[in-house]
Protein backbone atom coordinates (compact mmCIF):
# COMPACT_ATOMS: atom_id res chain seq x y z
CA UNK A 1 0.00 0.00 0.00
CA UNK A 2 2.97 2.28 0.51
CA UNK A 3 4.08 2.12 -3.12
CA UNK A 4 1.32 3.28 -5.42
CA UNK A 5 1.82 2.89 -9.14
CA UNK A 6 -0.33 5.95 -9.83
CA UNK A 7 -1.43 8.90 -7.80
CA UNK A 8 -4.67 8.27 -5.92
CA UNK A 9 -6.21 11.16 -4.07
CA UNK A 10 -6.70 10.63 -0.31
CA UNK A 11 -10.43 11.21 -0.78
CA UNK A 12 -10.62 8.42 -3.33
CA UNK A 13 -8.48 6.09 -1.21
CA UNK A 14 -10.64 6.54 1.89
CA UNK A 15 -13.83 6.23 -0.12
CA UNK A 16 -12.67 2.98 -1.70
CA UNK A 17 -11.80 1.54 1.68
CA UNK A 18 -15.09 2.65 3.20
CA UNK A 19 -17.03 1.14 0.30
CA UNK A 20 -15.10 -2.09 0.68
CA UNK A 21 -15.82 -2.31 4.42
CA UNK A 22 -19.45 -1.32 4.01
CA UNK A 23 -20.01 -3.98 1.36
CA UNK A 24 -18.54 -6.65 3.62
CA UNK A 25 -20.74 -5.59 6.54
CA UNK A 26 -23.90 -5.39 4.43
CA UNK A 27 -23.56 -9.06 3.44
CA UNK A 28 -24.16 -10.23 7.00
CA UNK A 29 -27.37 -10.71 8.96
CA UNK A 30 -28.42 -7.90 11.28
CA UNK A 31 -28.14 -7.33 15.02
CA UNK A 32 -30.47 -5.12 17.07
CA UNK A 33 -29.50 -3.65 20.45
CA UNK A 34 -32.28 -1.91 22.33
CA UNK A 35 -33.05 -0.68 25.82
CA UNK A 36 -35.98 -2.03 27.83
CA UNK A 37 -37.23 -1.14 31.29
CA UNK A 38 -34.98 -3.66 33.07
CA UNK A 39 -31.78 -3.26 31.05
CA UNK A 40 -30.44 -3.62 27.52
CA UNK A 41 -31.42 -6.43 25.11
CA UNK A 42 -29.32 -7.82 22.26
CA UNK A 43 -31.06 -9.69 19.45
CA UNK A 44 -29.15 -11.22 16.54
CA UNK A 45 -30.26 -13.40 13.71
CA UNK A 46 -27.75 -16.20 14.16
CA UNK A 47 -28.52 -19.88 13.63
CA UNK A 48 -25.24 -20.94 15.25
CA UNK A 49 -25.24 -21.92 18.92
CA UNK A 50 -21.47 -21.67 19.22
CA UNK A 51 -20.29 -18.74 17.09
CA UNK A 52 -21.69 -15.83 19.03
CA UNK A 53 -22.36 -12.31 17.81
CA UNK A 54 -23.22 -11.10 21.30
CA UNK A 55 -20.94 -11.63 24.29
CA UNK A 56 -20.13 -10.59 27.82
CA UNK A 57 -17.19 -8.25 28.32
CA UNK A 58 -17.43 -7.35 32.00
CA UNK A 59 -19.83 -7.05 34.91
CA UNK A 60 -22.10 -4.47 33.26
CA UNK A 61 -20.68 -4.35 29.73
CA UNK A 62 -21.54 -6.41 26.67
CA UNK A 63 -20.42 -6.53 23.06
CA UNK A 64 -22.33 -7.12 19.83
CA UNK A 65 -20.94 -7.20 16.32
CA UNK A 66 -21.71 -7.78 12.67
CA UNK A 67 -19.35 -8.43 9.78
CA UNK A 68 -16.47 -10.89 9.48
CA UNK A 69 -16.47 -13.35 12.35
CA UNK A 70 -12.71 -13.75 12.70
CA UNK A 71 -12.21 -10.00 12.83
CA UNK A 72 -14.84 -9.18 15.44
CA UNK A 73 -13.97 -12.26 17.50
CA UNK A 74 -10.43 -10.91 17.71
CA UNK A 75 -11.78 -7.54 18.85
CA UNK A 76 -14.01 -9.22 21.42
CA UNK A 77 -11.11 -11.14 22.96
CA UNK A 78 -9.07 -7.94 23.06
CA UNK A 79 -11.98 -6.23 24.82
CA UNK A 80 -12.23 -8.96 27.46
CA UNK A 81 -8.47 -8.70 28.02
CA UNK A 82 -8.67 -4.91 28.26
CA UNK A 83 -11.52 -5.05 30.79
CA UNK A 84 -10.07 -7.84 32.92
CA UNK A 85 -6.62 -6.23 33.02
CA UNK A 86 -8.10 -2.89 33.98
CA UNK A 87 -10.34 -4.43 36.62
CA UNK A 88 -7.45 -6.44 38.02
CA UNK A 89 -4.96 -3.59 38.23
CA UNK A 90 -7.51 -1.00 39.46
CA UNK A 91 -10.94 -2.07 40.68
CA UNK A 92 -13.97 -3.68 39.10
CA UNK A 93 -15.87 -0.39 39.24
CA UNK A 94 -13.15 1.33 37.19
CA UNK A 95 -14.00 -0.57 34.01
CA UNK A 96 -16.29 1.50 31.79
CA UNK A 97 -17.86 1.10 28.37
CA UNK A 98 -16.61 4.56 27.46
CA UNK A 99 -12.97 3.56 28.03
CA UNK A 100 -13.43 0.38 26.03
CA UNK A 101 -15.22 2.21 23.20
CA UNK A 102 -12.31 4.67 23.01
CA UNK A 103 -9.76 1.86 22.84
CA UNK A 104 -11.78 0.16 20.08
CA UNK A 105 -12.20 3.44 18.20
CA UNK A 106 -8.44 4.08 18.23
CA UNK A 107 -7.76 0.53 17.10
CA UNK A 108 -10.33 0.54 14.29
CA UNK A 109 -9.24 4.02 13.16
CA UNK A 110 -5.56 3.09 13.01
CA UNK A 111 -6.28 -0.09 11.10
CA UNK A 112 -8.56 1.79 8.68
CA UNK A 113 -5.92 4.32 7.72
CA UNK A 114 -2.71 2.35 8.07
CA UNK A 115 -3.28 -1.27 7.15
CA UNK A 116 -3.85 -2.61 3.69
CA UNK A 117 -7.40 -3.73 4.48
CA UNK A 118 -9.90 -2.11 6.85
CA UNK A 119 -11.79 -4.35 9.28
CA UNK A 120 -15.19 -5.32 7.89
CA UNK A 121 -16.97 -5.00 11.21
CA UNK A 122 -19.37 -2.81 13.03
CA UNK A 123 -19.67 -3.18 16.79
CA UNK A 124 -21.71 -2.04 19.74
CA UNK A 125 -20.36 -1.68 23.27
CA UNK A 126 -23.17 -1.26 25.81
CA UNK A 127 -23.11 -0.69 29.53
CA UNK A 128 -26.17 -1.04 31.74
CA UNK A 129 -26.47 1.65 34.41
CA UNK A 130 -28.36 1.72 37.67
CA UNK A 131 -31.29 3.43 35.90
CA UNK A 132 -32.41 3.49 32.27
CA UNK A 133 -31.19 7.10 32.03
CA UNK A 134 -27.60 6.04 32.76
CA UNK A 135 -27.48 3.19 30.21
CA UNK A 136 -24.82 3.73 27.56
CA UNK A 137 -24.79 2.33 24.04
CA UNK A 138 -21.78 3.10 21.81
CA UNK A 139 -21.74 2.21 18.16
CA UNK A 140 -18.35 1.86 16.46
CA UNK A 141 -17.88 1.86 12.70
CA UNK A 142 -15.18 0.19 10.61
CA UNK A 143 -13.28 3.51 10.35
CA UNK A 144 -13.17 4.12 14.09
CA UNK A 145 -15.96 6.65 14.28
CA UNK A 146 -17.99 6.41 17.50
CA UNK A 147 -21.59 7.36 18.10
CA UNK A 148 -23.24 7.52 21.51
CA UNK A 149 -26.69 6.13 20.76
CA UNK A 150 -29.86 6.84 22.64
CA UNK A 151 -32.01 3.78 23.25
CA UNK A 152 -31.32 1.52 20.28
CA UNK A 153 -28.94 0.52 17.47
CA UNK A 154 -29.39 -1.71 14.44
CA UNK A 155 -26.38 -2.93 12.46
CA UNK A 156 -25.73 -5.19 9.49
CA UNK A 157 -27.33 -5.72 6.11
CA UNK A 158 -30.77 -4.38 6.98
CA UNK A 159 -29.50 -2.00 9.67
CA UNK A 160 -30.70 1.23 8.10
CA UNK A 161 -34.28 0.13 7.47
CA UNK A 162 -34.55 -1.47 10.94
CA UNK A 163 -33.20 1.68 12.56
CA UNK A 164 -35.79 3.75 10.67
CA UNK A 165 -38.59 1.55 12.00
CA UNK A 166 -37.15 1.66 15.52
CA UNK A 167 -37.12 5.47 15.45
CA UNK A 168 -40.88 5.30 15.03
CA UNK A 169 -41.75 2.41 17.28
CA UNK A 170 -39.19 2.22 20.10
CA UNK A 171 -39.88 4.18 23.25
CA UNK A 172 -38.35 4.09 26.73
CA UNK A 173 -39.94 1.71 29.24
CA UNK A 174 -40.73 -1.23 26.92
CA UNK A 175 -40.95 -4.54 28.74
CA UNK A 176 -38.45 -7.24 27.74
CA UNK A 177 -41.04 -9.24 25.81
CA UNK A 178 -42.22 -6.12 23.94
CA UNK A 179 -38.63 -5.18 23.11
CA UNK A 180 -37.79 -8.69 21.91
CA UNK A 181 -41.02 -8.92 19.91
CA UNK A 182 -40.27 -5.62 18.19
CA UNK A 183 -36.66 -6.58 17.42
CA UNK A 184 -37.61 -10.02 16.08
CA UNK A 185 -40.36 -8.59 13.88
CA UNK A 186 -38.01 -6.00 12.37
CA UNK A 187 -35.20 -8.54 11.85
CA UNK A 188 -37.64 -10.69 9.87
CA UNK A 189 -38.66 -7.88 7.57
CA UNK A 190 -37.45 -7.96 4.00
CA UNK A 191 -35.05 -5.00 3.69
CA UNK A 192 -35.99 -4.39 0.05
CA UNK A 193 -39.61 -4.03 1.13
CA UNK A 194 -41.13 -6.12 -1.64
CA UNK A 195 -40.81 -9.69 -0.39
CA UNK A 196 -42.84 -11.37 2.33
CA UNK A 197 -41.76 -10.93 5.94
CA UNK A 198 -40.07 -13.90 7.54
CA UNK A 199 -41.13 -15.27 10.92
CA UNK A 200 -37.90 -15.87 12.88
CA UNK A 201 -38.11 -18.71 15.41
CA UNK A 202 -36.12 -18.99 18.64
CA UNK A 203 -33.64 -21.40 17.02
CA UNK A 204 -32.62 -18.75 14.48
CA UNK A 205 -32.02 -16.12 17.14
CA UNK A 206 -29.25 -15.29 19.53
CA UNK A 207 -30.68 -13.28 22.42
CA UNK A 208 -28.92 -11.88 25.49
CA UNK A 209 -29.59 -9.15 28.03
CA UNK A 210 -27.72 -6.95 30.46
CA UNK A 211 -30.18 -7.22 33.34
CA UNK A 212 -30.01 -4.22 35.68
CA UNK A 213 -31.30 -6.25 38.65
CA UNK A 214 -28.80 -9.08 38.57
CA UNK A 215 -25.99 -9.02 41.12
CA UNK A 216 -22.49 -8.31 39.80
CA UNK A 217 -22.31 -10.00 36.37
CA UNK A 218 -25.44 -8.67 34.66
CA UNK A 219 -24.99 -10.41 31.30
CA UNK A 220 -27.24 -13.31 30.58
CA UNK A 221 -28.09 -15.36 27.49
CA UNK A 222 -31.73 -16.12 26.89
CA UNK A 223 -32.62 -19.25 24.97
CA UNK A 224 -34.77 -22.34 25.02
CA UNK A 225 -38.11 -22.31 26.80
CA UNK A 226 -37.54 -18.90 28.40
CA UNK A 227 -37.06 -17.32 24.97
CA UNK A 228 -40.13 -19.16 23.67
CA UNK A 229 -42.20 -17.77 26.54
CA UNK A 230 -40.91 -14.23 26.08
CA UNK A 231 -41.56 -14.23 22.33
CA UNK A 232 -44.95 -15.86 22.51
CA UNK A 233 -47.73 -13.29 22.31
CA UNK A 234 -50.18 -15.27 24.43
CA UNK A 235 -47.74 -16.09 27.26
CA UNK A 236 -48.06 -13.70 30.21
CA UNK A 237 -44.30 -13.70 30.87
CA UNK A 238 -42.88 -10.22 30.15
CA UNK A 239 -39.53 -10.24 31.93
CA UNK A 240 -36.82 -12.79 32.59
CA UNK A 241 -36.69 -13.89 36.22
CA UNK A 242 -33.72 -12.37 38.02
CA UNK A 243 -33.06 -15.69 39.69
CA UNK A 244 -32.02 -18.37 37.25
CA UNK A 245 -33.64 -21.73 36.98
CA UNK A 246 -30.86 -24.16 37.97
CA UNK A 247 -28.67 -23.57 34.90
CA UNK A 248 -26.25 -20.88 36.06
CA UNK A 249 -26.77 -19.61 39.59
CA UNK A 250 -25.07 -16.38 40.39
CA UNK A 251 -25.16 -15.14 43.91
CA UNK A 252 -24.49 -11.61 45.03
CA UNK A 253 -21.70 -12.89 47.22
CA UNK A 254 -19.64 -13.97 44.22
CA UNK A 255 -18.20 -10.48 43.92
CA UNK A 256 -14.48 -11.16 44.27
CA UNK A 257 -13.55 -7.77 45.59
CA UNK A 258 -16.27 -7.00 48.07
CA UNK A 259 -17.14 -10.68 48.61
CA UNK A 260 -20.59 -9.66 49.76
CA UNK A 261 -23.77 -8.10 48.44
CA UNK A 262 -23.97 -4.36 48.84
CA UNK A 263 -26.44 -4.53 51.71
CA UNK A 264 -24.30 -6.78 53.88
CA UNK A 265 -21.25 -5.20 55.46
CA UNK A 266 -19.29 -8.44 55.61
CA UNK A 267 -18.25 -7.93 59.20
CA UNK B 1 -3.01 2.66 32.08
CA UNK B 2 -0.05 1.86 34.23
CA UNK B 3 -0.23 -1.73 33.21
CA UNK B 4 -0.28 -1.39 29.45
CA UNK B 5 2.41 -0.52 27.01
CA UNK B 6 0.21 1.60 24.81
CA UNK B 7 0.25 1.17 21.07
CA UNK B 8 0.47 4.06 18.62
CA UNK B 9 -2.12 6.73 19.35
CA UNK B 10 -4.09 4.81 21.98
CA UNK B 11 -4.55 1.76 19.82
CA UNK B 12 -4.73 -1.49 21.79
CA UNK B 13 -1.29 -3.12 21.80
CA UNK B 14 -0.64 -6.22 19.70
CA UNK B 15 -0.59 -8.48 22.78
CA UNK B 16 -4.35 -7.94 23.11
CA UNK B 17 -4.86 -9.52 19.70
CA UNK B 18 -2.47 -12.44 20.13
CA UNK B 19 -4.46 -15.60 19.42
CA UNK B 20 -4.17 -18.92 21.18
CA UNK B 21 -4.62 -18.37 24.90
CA UNK B 22 -7.70 -18.18 27.08
CA UNK B 23 -5.59 -17.62 30.18
CA UNK B 24 -5.45 -14.23 31.83
CA UNK B 25 -2.22 -15.20 33.57
CA UNK B 26 -0.54 -16.05 30.26
CA UNK B 27 -1.76 -12.76 28.82
CA UNK B 28 -0.35 -10.60 31.60
CA UNK B 29 2.83 -12.70 31.76
CA UNK B 30 3.47 -11.57 28.19
CA UNK B 31 2.07 -8.07 28.42
CA UNK B 32 2.39 -6.80 32.00
CA UNK B 33 4.58 -9.26 33.93
CA UNK B 34 4.98 -6.91 36.87
CA UNK B 35 1.36 -7.69 37.79
CA UNK B 36 2.12 -11.37 38.38
CA UNK B 37 2.89 -12.29 41.98
CA UNK B 38 5.51 -14.78 40.80
CA UNK B 39 7.43 -12.43 38.52
CA UNK B 40 8.93 -10.07 41.05
CA UNK B 41 12.64 -10.02 41.73
CA UNK B 42 13.44 -11.12 45.28
CA UNK B 43 16.14 -9.68 47.50
CA UNK B 44 18.76 -12.35 48.15
CA UNK B 45 18.12 -14.50 51.20
CA UNK B 46 16.49 -12.56 53.92
CA UNK B 47 13.32 -13.13 55.83
CA UNK B 48 10.72 -10.61 56.79
CA UNK B 49 7.69 -10.66 58.96
CA UNK B 50 4.29 -10.30 57.30
CA UNK B 51 0.76 -11.16 58.40
CA UNK B 52 -0.08 -14.85 58.26
CA UNK B 53 -3.49 -16.38 57.81
CA UNK B 54 -4.23 -19.48 59.79
CA UNK B 55 -6.86 -22.22 59.76
CA UNK B 56 -9.18 -23.26 56.92
CA UNK B 57 -11.37 -26.36 56.95
CA UNK B 58 -13.43 -28.03 54.23
CA UNK B 59 -16.14 -30.61 54.93
CA UNK B 60 -17.90 -32.64 52.26
CA UNK B 61 -21.56 -33.48 52.72
CA UNK B 62 -24.32 -35.14 50.73
CA UNK B 63 -24.53 -33.01 47.57
CA UNK B 64 -21.88 -30.41 48.28
CA UNK B 65 -19.02 -29.13 50.38
CA UNK B 66 -18.62 -26.51 53.13
CA UNK B 67 -15.52 -24.36 53.46
CA UNK B 68 -14.92 -22.33 56.60
CA UNK B 69 -12.07 -20.24 57.94
CA UNK B 70 -11.28 -18.32 61.09
CA UNK B 71 -10.79 -14.55 60.88
CA UNK B 72 -7.41 -14.02 62.49
CA UNK B 73 -4.12 -12.97 60.87
CA UNK B 74 -1.00 -13.01 63.02
CA UNK B 75 2.42 -11.40 62.73
CA UNK B 76 4.81 -13.10 65.10
CA UNK B 77 3.20 -12.96 68.49
CA UNK B 78 0.84 -10.14 67.53
CA UNK B 79 -2.64 -10.30 66.08
CA UNK B 80 -2.32 -8.39 62.82
CA UNK B 81 -6.00 -8.49 61.91
CA UNK B 82 -8.99 -9.91 63.73
CA UNK B 83 -11.63 -9.80 60.99
CA UNK B 84 -9.79 -10.80 57.86
CA UNK B 85 -11.72 -12.90 55.33
CA UNK B 86 -9.70 -15.90 54.25
CA UNK B 87 -12.32 -17.89 52.37
CA UNK B 88 -12.99 -16.56 48.89
CA UNK B 89 -15.56 -17.58 46.35
CA UNK B 90 -13.53 -18.18 43.22
CA UNK B 91 -16.36 -18.54 40.73
CA UNK B 92 -19.92 -19.83 40.57
CA UNK B 93 -19.08 -23.33 41.74
CA UNK B 94 -15.82 -23.12 43.66
CA UNK B 95 -14.11 -21.45 46.58
CA UNK B 96 -10.55 -21.11 47.82
CA UNK B 97 -9.38 -20.69 51.39
CA UNK B 98 -5.89 -19.50 52.17
CA UNK B 99 -3.30 -20.11 54.84
CA UNK B 100 0.14 -18.56 54.84
CA UNK B 101 1.39 -15.08 53.96
CA UNK B 102 -1.82 -13.11 53.68
CA UNK B 103 -0.71 -10.42 51.22
CA UNK B 104 0.59 -12.85 48.63
CA UNK B 105 -2.25 -15.29 49.19
CA UNK B 106 -4.93 -12.67 48.60
CA UNK B 107 -3.16 -11.50 45.46
CA UNK B 108 -3.02 -15.08 44.19
CA UNK B 109 -6.73 -15.56 44.92
CA UNK B 110 -7.63 -12.34 43.09
CA UNK B 111 -5.62 -13.44 40.08
CA UNK B 112 -7.24 -16.87 40.28
CA UNK B 113 -10.73 -15.32 40.32
CA UNK B 114 -9.98 -13.22 37.24
CA UNK B 115 -8.36 -16.24 35.57
CA UNK B 116 -11.52 -18.33 35.93
CA UNK B 117 -13.88 -15.59 34.81
CA UNK B 118 -11.60 -14.64 31.90
CA UNK B 119 -11.54 -18.23 30.67
CA UNK B 120 -15.32 -18.47 31.00
CA UNK B 121 -15.87 -15.29 28.97
CA UNK B 122 -13.40 -16.13 26.22
CA UNK B 123 -14.30 -19.81 25.86
CA UNK B 124 -18.01 -19.38 26.57
CA UNK B 125 -17.84 -22.37 28.93
CA UNK B 126 -16.97 -23.06 32.55
CA UNK B 127 -13.58 -24.63 33.25
CA UNK B 128 -13.74 -28.17 34.65
CA UNK B 129 -13.15 -28.49 38.38
CA UNK B 130 -9.83 -30.30 37.86
CA UNK B 131 -8.86 -27.55 35.43
CA UNK B 132 -9.46 -24.95 38.11
CA UNK B 133 -7.54 -26.96 40.71
CA UNK B 134 -4.60 -27.27 38.32
CA UNK B 135 -4.59 -23.56 37.47
CA UNK B 136 -4.35 -22.78 41.17
CA UNK B 137 -1.54 -25.33 41.51
CA UNK B 138 0.49 -23.59 38.83
CA UNK B 139 0.08 -20.26 40.62
CA UNK B 140 1.30 -21.79 43.90
CA UNK B 141 4.22 -23.35 42.02
CA UNK B 142 5.14 -19.91 40.72
CA UNK B 143 5.43 -18.73 44.31
CA UNK B 144 8.08 -21.31 45.26
CA UNK B 145 10.89 -18.75 45.29
CA UNK B 146 9.08 -16.66 47.84
CA UNK B 147 8.02 -19.72 49.82
CA UNK B 148 11.71 -20.55 50.26
CA UNK B 149 12.16 -17.16 51.90
CA UNK B 150 9.38 -17.83 54.34
CA UNK B 151 6.53 -16.26 52.36
CA UNK B 152 4.68 -19.44 51.61
CA UNK B 153 1.03 -19.74 50.60
CA UNK B 154 -0.94 -22.94 51.08
CA UNK B 155 -4.52 -22.81 49.79
CA UNK B 156 -7.37 -25.22 50.16
CA UNK B 157 -9.64 -25.47 47.13
CA UNK B 158 -13.15 -26.89 47.04
CA UNK B 159 -15.90 -26.92 44.48
CA UNK B 160 -19.00 -28.58 43.20
CA UNK B 161 -18.23 -30.86 40.27
CA UNK B 162 -20.99 -30.37 37.71
CA UNK B 163 -20.11 -33.58 35.87
CA UNK B 164 -19.93 -35.85 38.89
CA UNK B 165 -22.62 -33.93 40.84
CA UNK B 166 -20.69 -33.88 44.13
CA UNK B 167 -18.50 -31.62 46.20
CA UNK B 168 -14.74 -32.15 45.92
CA UNK B 169 -11.77 -30.91 47.97
CA UNK B 170 -8.20 -30.30 46.76
CA UNK B 171 -5.18 -29.61 48.94
CA UNK B 172 -1.79 -28.19 47.94
CA UNK B 173 1.78 -28.09 49.12
CA UNK B 174 4.23 -25.19 48.69
CA UNK B 175 5.76 -26.74 45.57
CA UNK B 176 2.42 -26.67 43.79
CA UNK B 177 1.50 -30.30 44.34
CA UNK B 178 -2.26 -30.72 44.08
CA UNK B 179 -3.98 -33.63 45.84
CA UNK B 180 -7.61 -34.55 45.97
CA UNK B 181 -8.86 -35.10 49.53
CA UNK B 182 -11.84 -37.15 50.58
CA UNK B 183 -14.51 -36.30 53.15
CA UNK B 184 -12.71 -33.42 54.85
CA UNK B 185 -9.43 -31.56 55.03
CA UNK B 186 -7.84 -28.57 56.72
CA UNK B 187 -4.78 -26.35 56.32
CA UNK B 188 -2.97 -23.78 58.44
CA UNK B 189 -1.42 -23.65 61.87
CA UNK B 190 -4.53 -24.91 63.65
CA UNK B 191 -5.11 -27.74 61.20
CA UNK B 192 -3.65 -30.36 63.53
CA UNK B 193 -6.37 -29.75 66.08
CA UNK B 194 -9.09 -29.16 63.52
CA UNK B 195 -8.26 -32.45 61.85
CA UNK B 196 -8.66 -34.40 65.06
CA UNK B 197 -12.01 -32.79 65.58
CA UNK B 198 -13.13 -33.45 62.00
CA UNK B 199 -12.13 -37.10 62.24
CA UNK B 200 -14.33 -37.62 65.27
CA UNK B 201 -17.33 -35.58 64.11
CA UNK B 202 -17.55 -36.25 60.38
CA UNK B 203 -19.98 -38.92 59.21
CA UNK B 204 -21.04 -40.04 55.74
CA UNK B 205 -24.34 -38.56 54.57
CA UNK B 206 -24.18 -35.30 56.54
CA UNK B 207 -26.59 -32.59 55.42
CA UNK B 208 -25.50 -28.99 54.83
CA UNK B 209 -26.56 -27.71 58.25
CA UNK B 210 -24.70 -30.45 60.13
CA UNK B 211 -21.65 -30.05 57.91
CA UNK B 212 -21.54 -26.35 58.84
CA UNK B 213 -21.80 -27.30 62.51
CA UNK B 214 -18.95 -29.82 62.14
CA UNK B 215 -16.77 -27.22 60.42
CA UNK B 216 -17.46 -24.63 63.14
CA UNK B 217 -16.75 -27.16 65.92
CA UNK B 218 -13.41 -28.01 64.33
CA UNK B 219 -12.48 -24.33 64.06
CA UNK B 220 -13.42 -23.88 67.71
CA UNK B 221 -11.14 -26.77 68.64
CA UNK B 222 -8.34 -25.31 66.53
CA UNK B 223 -8.69 -21.92 68.23
CA UNK B 224 -8.79 -23.67 71.60
CA UNK B 225 -5.25 -24.99 71.24
CA UNK B 226 -3.59 -22.86 68.55
CA UNK B 227 -2.87 -19.25 69.50
CA UNK B 228 -2.74 -18.15 65.86
CA UNK B 229 -6.30 -19.29 65.12
CA UNK B 230 -9.04 -16.89 66.12
CA UNK B 231 -12.00 -18.23 68.02
CA UNK B 232 -15.49 -16.75 67.71
CA UNK B 233 -15.60 -13.22 69.13
CA UNK B 234 -19.08 -12.70 70.65
CA UNK B 235 -18.22 -9.20 71.89
CA UNK B 236 -17.45 -7.91 68.39
CA UNK B 237 -19.81 -10.35 66.67
CA UNK B 238 -16.98 -11.71 64.54
CA UNK B 239 -17.71 -15.22 63.33
CA UNK B 240 -15.86 -17.58 61.00
CA UNK B 241 -16.43 -17.16 57.25
CA UNK B 242 -18.51 -20.07 55.94
CA UNK B 243 -19.10 -20.82 52.25
CA UNK B 244 -21.47 -23.47 50.88
CA UNK B 245 -20.83 -25.07 47.49
CA UNK B 246 -23.51 -27.26 45.97
CA UNK B 247 -25.61 -27.63 42.83
CA UNK B 248 -27.08 -24.18 43.48
CA UNK B 249 -23.62 -22.64 43.25
CA UNK B 250 -21.20 -21.05 45.68
CA UNK B 251 -22.42 -18.66 48.35
CA UNK B 252 -21.62 -17.47 51.83
CA UNK B 253 -23.78 -18.51 54.74
CA UNK B 254 -25.43 -15.37 56.14
CA UNK B 255 -23.53 -13.80 59.01
CA UNK B 256 -26.60 -14.04 61.27
CA UNK B 257 -27.00 -17.77 60.60
CA UNK B 258 -23.31 -18.40 61.36
CA UNK B 259 -23.74 -16.35 64.57
CA UNK B 260 -26.65 -18.54 65.65
CA UNK B 261 -24.72 -21.73 64.92
CA UNK B 262 -21.70 -20.42 66.88
CA UNK B 263 -23.94 -19.40 69.78
CA UNK B 264 -25.26 -22.97 69.92
CA UNK B 265 -21.70 -24.33 69.99
CA UNK B 266 -20.66 -21.96 72.78
CA UNK B 267 -23.78 -22.86 74.76
CA UNK B 268 -23.11 -26.56 74.22
CA UNK B 269 -19.60 -26.17 75.61
CA UNK B 270 -20.66 -24.62 78.91
CA UNK B 271 -19.36 -27.12 81.44
CA UNK B 272 -18.38 -29.40 78.54
CA UNK B 273 -15.22 -27.80 77.08
CA UNK B 274 -14.55 -30.76 74.79
CA UNK B 275 -17.61 -29.87 72.72
CA UNK B 276 -19.77 -32.13 70.61
CA UNK B 277 -18.79 -35.74 70.26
Amino acid sequence: MTQMPFYVSPEQLMKDRADFARKGIARGRSVVVLGYDGGIAFVAENPSRALHKVSEIYDRIAFAAVGKYNEFENLRVAGVRYADLRGYSYDRTDVSARGLANAYAQTLGTIFTQESKPLEVEIVVAEVGSTAATDQIYRLMYDGSVADQEGFVAMGGAGDSIEEALTERWHPGLSLSEALGLAVELLGRDPAGNGADRQLGPDQLEVAVLDRQRPRRTFRRISGSLLDALLSTDDPMTDAPTVDEAATPRHASSNPQTQRADDESGA
Amino acid sequence: MTAGRGGAGGRLPDAYFAPGTSSFTDFIAAHAPSLLPSRRPLPPSMTLEAPHGTTIVAVAYEGGVVMAGDRRATMGNLIANRDMEKVFIADEYSAAGIAGTAGIAIEIVRLFQVELEHYEKIEGALMSLEGKANRLASMIRGNLGMAMQGLSVVPLFAGFDLDERRGRIFSYDVTGGCYEEHDHHCVGSGSLFARGSLKKLWRPGLDAEHAVAVALESLYDAADDDSATGGPDPARRIWPTVALLDSEGARFVETAAVGDAVDRIIAGRQGNPGGAR
